[in-house]
């Protein structure tokens, strides 16, 4: 095969992921903080770290951006392995200690990080991404004189001012009101929008499941769990009170999917290809061969649920 | 390409970071007051000597003894000046997080590192150039006295300052920014007093006493450097004035110039501290 075809070919290839680490181990001291920790993003995809205090999130994601050492493990970001600086050249970061110089004005923090990204940025677009993150009218003053919701936002805007294909998001909500944190939720699905990919490290699991593909649970330094929504929350069920239930209606009930029966409460698994018809075709069905229907209830555990019963069951009985 | 963009970003920025936080304009003020102060010292000087109670030998050393004492004072400005300015940059923008955002760009540490060195190098020497030249001016002004050899003495001081801020930056990459300020002067400081006990015991001729000073100019090279710059700055007839060998004990006066392999020992010197600092700096998990 010559230079041509080989260079051919990888063109074809799909584009490397977002961000790839494999075998990541980190301990500071005699503490094990991160073990075996392996996770993707892909180009343009939304994934969520999840996890209780001390899991170790923070310490990936440093080891993601070389902030920190890692002990074992591979990173490699948009193709790149991470000891290149030059890998962080399209990654925009908000830490979860997020300090700018309090000497600066949060217009002169992006000019500075704009600059050290090596990409020209005009001015105008550095003053749309103040804006978008509310901060238009905040541009001229010292980030020293903010209040820390604003240095948050300004880190938000930092973090998406280099024109980023990756943005890692470390508790990107933590000292933002309500209000905020529904601007970060528009901020992030924008982004996924755009083909940008994030990963979004944080305590609230609603916004995670509003804004999330793919979602990756950590406990005690390793990967509890890890999957899209669907593969982590499981199948959709659901529950019905049924009564005079005849063999026909009972096998269009098996017809539809795995059934548990508790008294006259059946729970039948939905189909994963569901068009929304499942539910009033069974329904309807089930009418008709007689059976009488007092209630349906659509089944779903939050991932809040899944979350806590991922922990639980790590934590080997021990609560 | 982008390394030198990253090192001159960070250099001006160190800068503007000493403007802003009115490091500036704290040393202007108490560099004018020291100016204004010794100003009126030897304006003092020469109205005594205009009515002829010191002779012109007499006058000539009292005005190198008060030029090298005033010069050490803005050398002792500009090492807390630096060495204060170095703590905080590095060890205080890792406690407070703002390495972190800084540090995630595609730049290399060792790139941000020399930039601050620089930007600090830049502070220092301006500094002392600026303030050091102004008062060779005012002595010339006042008691019509110019050193021997201004700018040598001035590179030598500013030298001194780069001694003492690598160290500075080097203390800073492994311990916190207060206790790494204090450590240097401390250092500095504990140096010269060593150069002094030195000089003491060239001068009765106990060499035991005068290796405290040779050993102590070599771990640091602030007081061997700043020996320098007091003999570049004295009347060569000093020393014989105060009376030869006794005027070596006499703090404010240097007795041998400094020779050429010093110079580069120090040169070397700041390029290990450097080295280290950035071996630190680069391992360091933030």
């Amino acid at each position: 095969m010559n230079l041509a075809d080989a260079a051919h070919l990888l063109v074809g290839l799909p584009p490397a992921p977002a961000v790839w680490c494999s075998g990541l181990r980190k301990r500071y001291g005699r503490q094990l903080a991160v073990e075996d920790v392996s996770l993707e993003v892909g180009r343009g995809e939304v994934v969520g770290l999840l996890g209780p205090n001390g899991a170790g999130k923070t310490s990936v994601i440093k080891m993601l951006l070389g902030l920190v050492h890692p002990d074992a493990g591979e990173v490699m970001l948009l193709g790149r392995p991470a000891a290149d600086p030059a890998a962080r050249a399209s990654v925009g970061y908000l830490p979860e200690l997020f300090r700018y110089q309090p000497w600066l004005s949060a217009a002169e923090v992006l000019i500075l990080h704009v600059r050290l990204a090596g990409v020209g940025v005009p001015a105008q677009e550095q003053r749309d991404c103040l804006s978008l993150v509310g901060l238009a009218e905040r541009a001229g003053d010292r980030v020293g004189g903010s209040s820390k919701g604003m240095q948050q936002r300004l880190g938000l805007a930092v973090a998406l001012v280099a024109r980023p294909e990756v943005v890692v998001l470390d508790e990107p909500t933590s000292a933002l009101d309500p209000l905020g944190r529904v601007d970060v939720r528009d901020i992030v699905l924008a982004l996924r929008a755009q083909g940008v990919a994030v990963l979004l490290n944080s305590h609230l699991i609603g916004e995670v499941e509003r804004v999330c593909d793919r979602v990756v649970i950590l406990d005690r330094g390793r990967v509890a769990a890890s999957g899209t929504l669907a593969e982590l929350l499981g199948q959709r069920e659901l529950r019905l009170q049924l009564a005079d239930l005849s063999r026909a209606a009972e096998a269009r009930l098996a017809a539809t999917g795995d059934v548990e029966r508790t008294g006259d409460w059946f729970t039948v698994a939905l189909p994963a290809d569901d068009d929304q018809t499942a539910v009033p075709d069974l329904v309807a069905d089930l009418v008709a061969l007689g059976a009488r229907v007092h209630a349906v209830e659509p089944a779903r555990i939050s991932l809040e649920e899944r979350l806590l019963g991922i922990l639980r069951a790590g934590n080997g009985g021990n609560q | 390409m982008t390394t030198a963009r990253t090192v001159v970003t960070i250099a001006a920025l160190t800068l503007r970071e000493a403007l802003r936080r009115r490091v500036v304009l704290a040393l202007a003020v108490l560099t004018v007051v020291l100016l204004g102060l010794s100003g009126w010292g030897f304006s003092r000087l020469a109205a005594e000597s205009g009515t002829s109670t010191l002779t012109s030998g007499e006058a000539r050393l009292t005005a190198s003894i008060l030029l090298n004492l005033v010069m050490f004072g803005f050398s002792l400005i500009a090492a807390l000046g630096t060495a204060f300015l170095a703590g905080p940059t590095l060890s205080g923008e890792t406690e407070s997080g703002i390495a972190l955002a800084v540090l995630a760009r595609p730049i290399r540490r060792s790139a941000v590192l020399l930039g601050k060195w620089l930007g600090l190098v830049g502070f220092g020497s301006g500094f002392v150039v600026i303030a050091g030249l102004a008062q060779c001016l005012v002595v010339r002004a006042t008691v019509d006295y110019w050193p021997p050899q201004p700018t040598l003495a001035l590179a030598l001081l500013v030298a001194q300052t780069i001694v003492l801020l690598t160290l500075a930056l080097l203390l800073s990459t492994a311990i916190s920014p207060m206790a790494s300020g204090v450590v240097a002067v401390g250092l500095f400081g504990a140096t010269w007093i060593a150069g002094v006990v030195g000089a003491i015991g060239g001068s009765l001729g106990n060499d035991a006493v005068a290796r405290v000073g040779t050993v102590s100019r070599m771990l640091l090279p602030t007081d061997g450097l700043w020996r320098g710059a007091m003999r570049a700055f004295q009347d060569p007839s000093a020393l014989l004035e105060m009376g030869g060998s006794e005027g070596e004990a006499f703090p404010f006066l240097s007795a041998a110039p400094l020779t050429a392999t010093y110079v580069v020992w120090a040169a070397v010197w700041v390029a290990m501290i450097w080295g280290l600092a950035a071996a630190s700096f680069l391992r360091k998990d933030l």
